[in-house]
């Protein structure tokens, strides 16, 4: 008998492509389902080298409200950079900011770094090489301690709870 | 209704396409024109996604698909030559 | 029933022609890249995001059965969408572009360790 994590490394990447493979044909029919449970299990084992230092999902609820959240945020954000884009550009107040990162894997770091560039006027523009801070440009920004403190409570907590405990 | 909406978005989406194409053109530098490149085939998978509805037919998913893969590949793989390509050594 | 997802269809593309619009309005017309930027990341995924919703209800409601796959451009777009913009921005921090002068702060990070 071999242990469940060795044939099943990645069980929530197993379930997502097995999800595409459905969507992909647009139906759920038995033969379907079945190859695509066979897909979930191969596609992980054959690139589970490929994968650095393999991040652990410690409360996937967690992580489903943090998908909402951050969807909701998207759509809030367009209508806002909608509105800054419509408006006068000289009022506009670009700046850089820089992010003091608590997250220290890569994994995580990349999943904040992508959900500050799809919410409200920021977008992560680079990572030091230390992977301790994160550089974002602001679309227009009043107070940069205010944003580090908005992004900090709302994204970064949450990541860290769902992944580094 | 949807007779009606459907003509008003491809002007909008054509016009969207336009001031794409302007940015192209206009540049100034290299990163502007990748970006007007990327967001000119993000719109253009909105556009096929709308002719498909005015066509009443589902043909045209694949096309959207593809074009959003080899379009991200694409972009991505200019931006890395933008940056490796232009130190020297 | 009919006519009220007929407008719903037609809502939902045109909100997201409209997303499409004001995306490629900013880039035309803001000042500089790092500003273009946020056009194109935010406003065309939604976009998309609002003509992919259309056409999942049309589709889904000719009877027949639910059609759900253009789900995936938009999973791929939401995917997509911040790596190549992060991209862009790290190559034009590499070529040293001109920013706005009101802009604040410094495009380098900390001992000047840019990767």
């Amino acid at each position: 008998m071999i242990a469940p994590r060795r044939w099943l490394p990645h069980p929530l990447l197993s379930l997502l492509l097995l999800i595409l493979w459905l969507l992909l044909f647009n139906t759920v029919s038995l033969a379907h389902v079945l190859f695509g449970l066979l897909l979930g299990i191969l596609v992980p084992l054959f690139t589970q080298r490929f994968w650095p230092g393999s991040p652990r999902v410690r409360r996937p609820l967690h992580l489903a409200r943090y998908g909402l959240v951050v969807l909701g945020d998207i759509l809030i954000a367009n209508v806002e950079v909608a509105w800054l884009i419509l408006g006068p550009v000289k009022k506009l107040r670009p700046a850089f900011v820089t992010y003091p990162l608590d997250l220290r894997e890569d994994f995580s770091i990349t999943l904040l770094a992508s959900t500050v560039s799809l919410t409200p006027g920021t977008v992560s523009a680079d990572v030091s090489a230390d992977r301790r801070t994160l550089l974002i440009h602001a679309l227009d920004v009043a107070d940069e301690a205010a944003l580090i403190a908005h992004i900090k409570q709302r994204y970064e907590t949450p990541l860290k709870e769902i992944f580094e405990c | 209704m949807l007779a009606m909406a459907i003509p008003i978005a491809f002007t909008l989406m054509s016009l969207a396409l336009l001031l794409n194409l302007w940015r192209v053109v206009r540049g100034p530098d290299l990163p502007d024109r990748i970006l007007a490149l990327d967001t000119l085939y993000i719109n253009s998978i909105a556009l096929l996604v709308l002719f498909g509805i005015h066509l009443d037919t589902m043909i045209y998913f694949e096309v959207a698909l593809l074009i959003a893969m080899m379009g991200f590949v694409g972009t991505v793989a200019v931006a890395k030559y933008l940056l490796r390509g232009d130190i020297i050594e | 029933m009919e006519t009220i997802i007929e407008a719903l269809v037609a809502l939902f593309l045109l909100i997201g022609a409209a997303f499409a619009l004001v995306g490629s309005i900013g880039l035309a017309k803001l000042p500089d890249f790092f500003m273009r930027l946020h056009g194109p990341t935010k406003a065309t995924t939604l976009g998309v995001g609002g003509m992919i919703v259309g056409s999942v209800l049309y589709f889904s409601t000719r009877g027949e059965g639910l059609s759900l796959h253009e789900l995936l451009i938009t999973l791929f777009l939401l995917i997509t969408a911040p790596v190549s913009a992060h991209m862009l921005a790290k190559a034009a921090l590499h070529l040293r572009l001109r920013t706005v002068e009101r802009t604040r702060g410094e495009g380098t990070l900390p001992r000047g360790d840019v990767k």
